[in-house]
């Protein structure tokens, strides 16, 4: 990217100068976040950015793969694990060992003057820029093929035992081996008929809610023919959280309204 | 560009990366700062494939993501199997090889 947006700044300069600040930032607070799905998050941000720095520097594929790879896969992964485990954020901040926090930011700022001094050394003369590399073959892909599928094709190979190694290991990782034997719909139907037999419980299904002339919910419990309400007919999840209405309370206006209409066939019998 | 300033950049962000995997107590923020490091060289890899002008540090930092890829895969079920097995993700808590 030499296009010169104005006199002697370049597109890659204004890339890394929006980007660069943004991504110390999001570093800065994926450490310091006390939640781990915040710490998730800035770190995707970092990525993203990372990606934009890319792109800016002649590896428009390596832009693609860093959003497809990092930023989609690896940190929705993350993710994952954040909603499965990652409730857990009780005593992150107690220190174990005794000045474990400033030794450590010491060691982060000396690492830092370490490598910035010796990876600087490795810097000589101005960047060639890789523009005529990108060419040879077309384009930044196809150089890229070039490389992958010429010079460093076994290594590529061995990256594809890898990956299916590292699936097959997580497979075998995650995989929970089950203790007690599974209770099926053979085991289902045992134990009902069982129980039958011990407990004299109904083996069929139980009754459905009541329907009332004002009422139908699944809340709303059945009477029986005798007149008394009958509590199998709503789940105990719901009699747990509100109670077991009024049943026959609900019935009462549909009993009115027959008794009302009895009333007014006596009163048309007696006019014939 | 002058690859000076990206060579800063990456080391700072390697070096965030290392004082996050010291000071932090949760696997998963453990893992992600190295995730940082990782990155912070990838942006080495590139920024050097500039200056040489050549697409080998390109192709390295593809290797790069890819063997990152699968140790995420296998770091993490190592981490949920650790929390099925102690109920916590605090890398305190692992010290069964201390004893």
């Amino acid at each position: 990217m030499t296009a010169l947006l104005v006199p002697l700044v370049t597109g890659a300069a204004v890339a890394f100068w929006i980007c660069g600040p943004i991504m110390v930032a999001a570093a800065v607070a994926m450490v310091l976040s006390r939640k781990a799905v915040y710490s998730a998050l800035y770190l995707a941000l970092v990525m993203v950015n990372l990606a934009i720095i890319y792109a800016s520097q002649d590896a428009p594929f390596l832009f693609v793969v860093q959003i497809i790879v990092y930023t989609g896969a690896v940190m929705m992964l993350f993710l994952f694990v954040v909603m499965l485990i990652g409730v857990d954020t009780r005593g992150t901040l107690v220190e174990k060992v005794k000045g474990h926090t400033p030794a450590s930011v010491i060691a982060g700022i000396g690492g830092f003057i370490l490598l910035a001094i010796a990876i600087g050394r490795g810097l000589v003369g101005p960047a060639i820029g890789v523009e005529a590399a990108n060419q040879k073959y077309g384009g930044n892909v196809q150089g890229l093929a070039a490389l992958l599928f010429g010079q460093y094709v076994l290594a590529f190979e061995a990256t594809s035992a890898l990956l299916i190694t590292a699936a097959v290991g997580a497979m075998v990782l995650a995989n929970v081996e089950r203790l007690t034997p599974k209770f099926d719909q053979t085991a289902r139907a045992k134990a009902r008929i069982e129980e039958y037999a011990t407990k004299g419980v109904h083996p069929g299904p139980r009754p459905s809610s009541g329907v009332y002339a004002r009422h139908n919910s699944i809340t709303s419990p059945a009477l029986l023919p005798d007149g008394s309400v009958s509590p199998d007919s709503v789940s105990a999840v719901l009699v747990q959280r509100s109670g077991l209405s009024d049943a026959v309370a609900l019935a009462a206006p549909a009993k009115e309204a027959f008794a009302a209409l009895d009333v007014a066939q006596g009163e048309d019998e007696e006019i014939l | 560009m002058n690859p000076n300033f990206y060579v800063v950049l990456a080391a700072i962000l390697f070096a965030i990366g290392i004082v996050g995997f010291l000071i932090r107590k949760n696997a998963l923020v453990v893992f992600m700062s190295v995730e940082l490091m990782l990155n912070a060289s990838n942006l080495l890899l590139v920024t050097f494939s500039r200056v040489h002008g050549n697409l080998d540090g390109q192709a390295a930092s593809f290797f790069v993501m890819v063997v990152a890829a699968a140790e995420v895969v296998v770091g993490l079920s190592i981490i949920v199997m650790i929390y099925r097995a102690r109920q916590s993700a605090n890398v305190d808590n692992e010290n069964l090889l201390r004893y």
